[in-house]
Formats: C-alpha cells, sequence, structure tokens
C-alpha cells in the first residue's frame, strides 16, 4: 500500500509526522500538566488554593474546650464577637496547646478600637470618650469582657445618647426632660434593646403645649391642631430635638 | 466494489481507505492518551470528590449600617493570608464615607482601617458620616480573569476568582483591568494577588477571616446554592445592592443600606 502512494506525497509524510511529533513533545514540555483540565487554567493551582495552612481556627473549635466561656458569652452583648478577635488567630493552638498560647490583651487601646467614640459609628453602638471615661484604670478592672455589662446602670440619658442630650441642650426644647415625650420602661438602662423607649404616637403629645386651648406659658408657640399638619405626626416634620432646625 | 479512476495509485478500495484514516487518527491519540494518564497528576484525593465545587456558590453580604470600623476584618485578613503589612497592600479595607454640609463627600481609609479610625479628617461640618468595607466583588463576569494573558487567573465552579501564582508573569493586566481596584503586586513574588474568599477555608467549612473576625455580624457569607445559608436570609430580608452595576460585572458581594455616594 505505502508503494502505491505517489512519491511527491510520500516525501511529504516525513516532516508531518515529524511536525506532528514536534507539537506533542513540545506541548508536553511547555504546557503545565494539569492545565486545560476545568478550564483555561491550571486544575492543580485550585487545589494548591484550597490547602493553604488555616490561621484562625473559628469559634466553634474555641468552644470545645472552653464550654465555660461560650456559655458566658452566649448571654452576653458580646455573644457576635468571636474569641479571635480579641485573642488572636489560635489555629496552632488548637491542634497543640503547648506550642501557642493566645494572647490576653488587657490594654485600653484594644477594646477602644471598636468603643472610642467615633461619629461615624451607627447609632446606639455602645461607645465612650477615653479621655473622659476614667482615663487611668484599665477597661477589664470595671467590666468583664466575655459578658460586657456596666458596672452599674447610668444614671441619665445621656450616658448612652449623648449626640441628642448635647443637641437638644442648646435648642428651645432645653428645659424638659426626656420623659416628657418618652415613655421609658423601668428595665430600659438595664437591658435597652430588649426594652425600647417609646416616641410619642399621637399628635395630642405635642398638643398638650403647642395646641390653641394648651394652659402652658404664653410665649409658646400655638398651632391649631385641627388645620396644620392633617394625618401626620408632629415629630414627621419637626426634630423634636432641635425644634428650630430647617 | 471496483471503481475506475484516472491516476494509477490512486484506485483504493474503501475498506482500505477507512482503514488507513482509522489508523491514523489512532496513532495520533497514543501521545494524547499518554498525557492525559499524566493530567491527574498534582490534584488531590479529596477536591472534587469529598468537595463538590459544583454544589456551591458563593457569596458575602455587607450591612453598612452595622460596620463600626474597627478593622478587625482588614487585621485577620492580613494574618490568614500573609498579606505584606504595608499600608498599601490589602485583600479587603475598611473606607470612612463623609458627607459635609456643602456637598462634599470625603473618603479615607488611613491604613485600610486595620489601626481603627482616629478624628475626622476634615474641619468641615458634617452632614452624615459611616464605613463602608471593600472586598474583591468575586464577579460573575470578571474582567480580570478576560484580560489575563496566560491563563493565571480564572473563576473556579464554585464562583471564586483565585489566582495562581506560580503561573502568574506579573504583567499587571489584570490591575488595571479591576475596576474595584481589588488587586496588587505582592513585593516579593512580583505575582498579582487577590481577595480569594479565604478558599483554603471555605472549601473546609470554615467562614473566610474578615467574616470570622467581625465583631457586629456586619459581613454575612454563605452558599447561595444552600436555602438555609446566611447569605439567603441576607438577600430575601435586605434591599441589596451592588457597586458599579453599570459595568456588567454581575459582583457576589452584595452590599445593604448602602449610600448613593458609594463607588
Amino acid at each position: 500500500m505505502w508503494k502505491r502512494i505517489p512519491e511527491q506525497i510520500r516525501h511529504l509524510v516525513v516532516p508531518i509526522v515529524a511536525l506532528v511529533i514536534i507539537y506533542f513533545v513540545a506541548r508536553h514540555f511547555l504546557v503545565p500538566p494539569t492545565f486545560g483540565l476545568w478550564g483555561h487554567y491550571r486544575a492543580a493551582s485550585v487545589v494548591q488554593n484550597a490547602e493553604l495552612p488555616l490561621k484562625y481556627a473559628g469559634s466553634e473549635a474555641c468552644a470545645d474546650c472552653h464550654s465555660e466561656i461560650a456559655s458566658t458569652k452566649k448571654g452576653g452583648y458580646h455573644r457576635g464577637v468571636a474569641c479571635e478577635i480579641c485573642h488572636g488567630a489560635a489555629y496552632t493552638h488548637t491542634q497543640d496547646q503547648e506550642k501557642q498560647k493566645p494572647q490576653i490583651p488587657r490594654t485600653r487601646a484594644n477594646c477602644l478600637l471598636c468603643h472610642e467614640y467615633q461619629p461615624s459609628r451607627p447609632t446606639g453602638f455602645p461607645q465612650v470618650v477615653s479621655e473622659s471615661h476614667n482615663p487611668l484604670k484599665l477597661c477589664t478592672a470595671c467590666h468583664q469582657p466575655h459578658d460586657p455589662r456596666p458596672p452599674h446602670p447610668p444614671k441619665g440619658c445621656d450616658a448612652c445618647h449623648a449626640t441628642i442630650q448635647r443637641t437638644i441642650a442648646v435648642s428651645r426644647h432645653g428645659d424638659l426632660v426626656c420623659t416628657t415625650c418618652h415613655e421609658v420602661p423601668n428595665n430600659h438602662r438595664l437591658s435597652p434593646r430588649g426594652n425600647m423607649a417609646k416616641k410619642p404616637q399621637t399628635r395630642e403629645a405635642c398638643g398638650k403645649c403647642h395646641a390653641q386651648d394648651a394652659s402652658a406659658s404664653k410665649e409658646i408657640p400655638r398651632v391649631d391642631m385641627a388645620s396644620h399638619g392633617g394625618k401626620y405626626l408632629c415629630w414627621e416634620c419637626h426634630y423634636p430635638h432641635m425644634p428650630g432646625a430647617r | 466494489m471496483k471503481r475506475d479512476r484516472p491516476g494509477k495509485g490512486l484506485d483504493t478500495s474503501r475498506r482500505e481507505f477507512c482503514k488507513t484514516i482509522l489508523l491514523g487518527t489512532m496513532s495520533l491519540a497514543v501521545p494524547g492518551s499518554i498525557l492525559a494518564a499524566t493530567e491527574k497528576k498534582g490534584l488531590s484525593d479529596w477536591y472534587g470528590t469529598k468537595y463538590e465545587p459544583a454544589k456551591h456558590l458563593y457569596a458575602m453580604g455587607i450591612k453598612v449600617d452595622r460596620c463600626i470600623g474597627c478593622g478587625r476584618c482588614v487585621d485577620a485578613c492580613k494574618k490568614e493570608n500573609n498579606v505584606p503589612d504595608y499600608p498599601f497592600f490589602f485583600r479587603t479595607w475598611v473606607e470612612r464615607y463623609i458627607e459635609t454640609e456643602d456637598g462634599q463627600t470625603i473618603v479615607d481609609s488611613p491604613n485600610g482601617g486595620k489601626d481603627g479610625f482616629k478624628t475626622l479628617p476634615s474641619d468641615k461640618k458634617v452632614f452624615k458620616t459611616f464605613f463602608v468595607p471593600k472586598i474583591c466583588n468575586q464577579c460573575e463576569k470578571p474582567p480580570c480573569v478576560q484580560v489575563c494573558p496566560v491563563g493565571a487567573t480564572y473563576r473556579t465552579e464554585d464562583g471564586v476568582v483565585l489566582v495562581d501564582s506560580q503561573y502568574c508573569i506579573g504583567c499587571r493586566y489584570c490591575i488595571q483591568a479591576c475596576p474595584y481596584g481589588m488587586r496588587f503586586i505582592r513585593p516579593e513574588t512580583k505575582t498579582a494577588e487577590k481577595c480569594t474568599f479565604c478558599y483554603h477555608r471555605i472549601v473546609k467549612g470554615l467562614l473566610p477571616a474578615c467574616v470570622e473576625a467581625c465583631p457586629t455580624q456586619a459581613r454575612v457569607f454563605g452558599d447561595l446554592k444552600s436555602k438555609a445559608s446566611p447569605i439567603i436570609q441576607f438577600m430575601r430580608f435586605n434591599k441589596t445592592f451592588v457597586l458599579k452595576p453599570g459595568l456588567n460585572t454581575e459582583p457576589k458581594v452584595y452590599y445593604a443600606d448602602i449610600d448613593r455616594e458609594v463607588r
């Protein structure tokens, strides 16, 4: 059969076969072995990425041994704060307790990373101005970090609602106490989120002073409650902590 | 069945013709099969068998109004992934947005937020201010993957964009292509690097280090293919947004309660 192929074709076969062999040999050396197996990349690289060493163990691993602390934390405000945030990455510690002892940070700076007053922080997040908040004491002297509670319930509303207190103090409502308008449950100071204070739910709450027939001092501005504002509550348009604001 | 044809050497029968073609193809397949045998080398026994990437699709949710700017995520990320500890290499970072009363928007991120935030950078009257954590968006259509000339960055089946640091030639195309500025060149290896959603953690069922370290649960991580996943709950109960939706990159990092100024 080979002899029956015309000579010029036979001669061409040799370089073609050589080219094919060179292609496969070159490919074998140039392209990494697992390239293209799952896509246009080295499949082995996915596994390399997936097999990198761990540093953080995860708080579930901590609770396996330190169950007592875990159950203390469960009921407190710090229940969402993972152990390794304060104590540092501890995967080595979970494998061999002798090899690594997790840190116990006792400095004020560590707590203040989260709790220093910052205007950009969301409202309601517990913050202190460290310069005026017992500057020479360690935080842990009064607060138990695994179940942080104020050592005694705050006396005034300004302990938590400082921004509002500062605003209202310079406004025309500066003389009013918070409870004039807000109904505050007894336990609000101990467990604020569970016992929320209420905003006034009726127009009459403001009408006590601002209605035409109110018995309050004559200098207080009056409105006709029937025609002014319609269906809206007063504080939906006026900001009661700064009534002069526009 | 023989047909008369012009030319002497071409009166091959159909049977012979088929035989030759078949033999020819088979001889080509031999080196191919040898290659295929070596292909499995370098792969582990658990990835793809015990852990099946096709059954997962990872995503992250970020509740902007929960972020307190403590920077624990940045710190944890740097430790977990050995990110160089200089103020310009970050796989994730926190930005502080300040909108002033005269309508300006100031954005700053001192050391990526790793050491927390100190005083406001400007004396202007603040209209509002808040923190925004940033992380690789793990796009469904990643521009960084599209431009890589050697196939050193890719999207895995479970939806994470990874870098092959052994294969990367450090050409920086991907850094130019990423509209979110998420990539950098690692100074020691001169190869591109980026957030991997802590791929080595999530395949083992752990949370990414930044999610683990967030004290206020501002970051939510989960599997979009699992109904019980926290990310599904996050998507259901929040109005979610993505960064730069007009670029059609289809990010898989979803933001809730985000301000229009955030880009």
